[in-house]
């Protein structure tokens, strides 16, 4: 037998001591999405007045995000922005990401609330709902709805996007891995646990994403 | 009832409508006619401010409206529309679809709502469904689900749009039968449709539009038999 250089014993011993990285990992994703689903939703739906002082602003921030690199858009948010604000690693992390996916949600949500019939906003009208109201109570759930299978890939994307985190010394998987590896001198076992964790995560969001989408049929189903 | 006059709408320089000039009184039923594009679904739609004619008046109820009245929402309210797609919102059920404009718009509360909503269904057939989503239903259901949520509201006047041209032939009977019903209840009504049995039994008058005009009108069975103008009588021709 070959003697490797490689002792794969090590990622059953390491592996649980992954997981503080990891919940920070859930942490970075999890709030981020968050907060790129409020701004996404806001853009998203500012994009689509038909006021310029509103579409404007939207358009700018959408074309900026999209354009430019996630790593870059989180320097900038963590050393850039130093001599105006100094904003904590992790907190740089969450808004970083979030402001990236908002851009990301924004076209999703758009996207799916111009694929709604007019007729179910002319419906709406015509029993005298308010735009607001219609917006809310007919365009907004079915827009929700047809946004889900997007929103789910996004999310996955958000996750793994989380690793870049890494950059600005957030001790999530990937940093933890670099760092724990080096110490160890086991760089690729260790890169393998991250890698397991991250399969395991997109896995079960994906599964979830699975879910919903089942769940929010149930009105087209027929008989 | 309704009142419009000089009414004139384009679409980019696409001239739609050219003054025209129609009323519908109380208790009227009056039948539109027309070619594919001659502008009927248009002026049904200025009627209801789905969309605002550029030149023109419209006097709903002698009050008369238009893109900067205020509170237009509550005006559309008062006029129930039926669409030829149906247009019933998918994520609500049958039910949810006739209560959504009574909880929303007239603020009753869902009991009320839901009462009234009972009292609906059965008048169009349908209170076996009250708990299905739309996309269970066949064309001809769907359409008297639709005609139900409008009817809600109580409007003053219905105005319907080729209400069963997108309708199995086997189906369009039962949707008739319900506007037949109204119109006997004495509903003001406008219905765009070439179901020349359903104009000569119920409608009080039929117009015929052309290329955005209304070239001829009358009594139904007098403007059958009897059209007056070149272009009614090919019409009229071509649609048997
Ligand atoms: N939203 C719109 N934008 C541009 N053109 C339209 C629009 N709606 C209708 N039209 C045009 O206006 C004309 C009249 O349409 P319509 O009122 O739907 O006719 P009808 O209902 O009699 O078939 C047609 O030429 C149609 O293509
Ligand atoms: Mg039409």
């Amino acid at each position: 037998m070959i003697d490797l250089p490689w002792d794969f014993t090590a990622i059953p011993r390491f592996f649980p001591g992954f997981y503080v990285a990891a919940l920070l990992t859930l942490q970075i994703t999890f709030f981020g999405i968050l907060v790129g689903l409020v701004l996404g939703l806001t853009t998203g739906l500012m994009r689509l007045s038909k006021n310029n002082l509103i579409n404007t602003p939207a358009k700018a921030y959408i074309w900026a995000i999209r354009g430019t690199p996630l790593l870059l858009q989180l320097m900038i948010i963590y050393y850039g922005l130093i001599d105006l604000v100094s904003i904590d690693r992790m907190p740089a992390a969450i808004i970083g990401l979030g402001v990236h996916n908002g851009a990301y949600i924004a076209e999703i949500f758009r996207g799916a609330i111009q694929s709604v019939e007019r007729g179910q906003r002319e419906a709406a009208m015509s029993l005298g709902m308010t735009g607001a109201q219609t917006m809310r109570r007919i365009v907004l759930p079915q827009a929700f709805k047809r946004s889900v299978p997007a929103l789910g890939n996004q999310f996955i994307i958000a996750l793994k996007d989380s690793s870049l985190a890494s950059a600005i010394a957030v001790r999530e998987l990937l940093l933890r891995a670099r760092q724990l590896g080096a110490s160890t001198m086991m760089m690729l076992e260790m890169l393998m646990i991250v890698g397991f964790y991250y399969l395991m995560m997109t896995s079960i969001l994906t599964l979830l994403v699975g879910r919903v989408e089942k769940r929010l049929q149930v009105s087209d189903y027929r008989e | 009832m309704i009142k419009v006059r000089g009414l004139h709408k384009w679409f980019g320089d696409l001239h739609v409508l050219k003054d025209v000039n129609m009323e519908v009184s109380e208790r009227e039923v009056v039948v539109v006619i027309g070619a594919s594009g001659s502008g009927k679904s248009t002026l049904l739609r200025c009627i209801n401010f789905l969309e605002y004619a550029q030149k023109g008046q419209i006097f709903i109820d002698g009050v008369e409206a238009n893109a900067k009245t205020k509170n237009l929402h509550m005006i559309r309210a008062e006029v129930g529309m039926v669409f030829q797609h149906f247009n019933l919102f998918p994520h609500r059920t049958v039910m949810g679809n006739v209560i959504e404009g009574l909880t929303q718009v007239k603020k009753l509360s869902t009991e009320k709502a839901l009462s009234q909503g009972e009292d609906l269904l059965k008048k169009v057939g349908l209170s076996d469904k009250a708990d299905v989503y739309p996309a269970m239903l066949s064309g001809g259901q769907k359409q008297r689900v639709a005609i139900a949520r409008a009817l809600a509201m109580k409007p003053k006047i219905m105005l319907f749009d080729e209400p069963t041209s997108a309708l199995d032939p086997e189906l369009v009977g039962e949707v008739l039968q319900v506007m037949k019903n109204l119109a006997l209840e004495g509903m003001t009504m406008m219905v765009v449709s070439h179901e020349m049995g359903f104009a000569r039994e119920v409608g009080d008058r039929m117009i015929y539009m052309d290329e955005g005009r209304i070239v001829e009108e009358g009594e139904p069975k007098e403007l059958y038999n009897n059209p007056q103008h070149e272009r009614t009588k090919t019409f009229l021709r071509q649609i048997l």
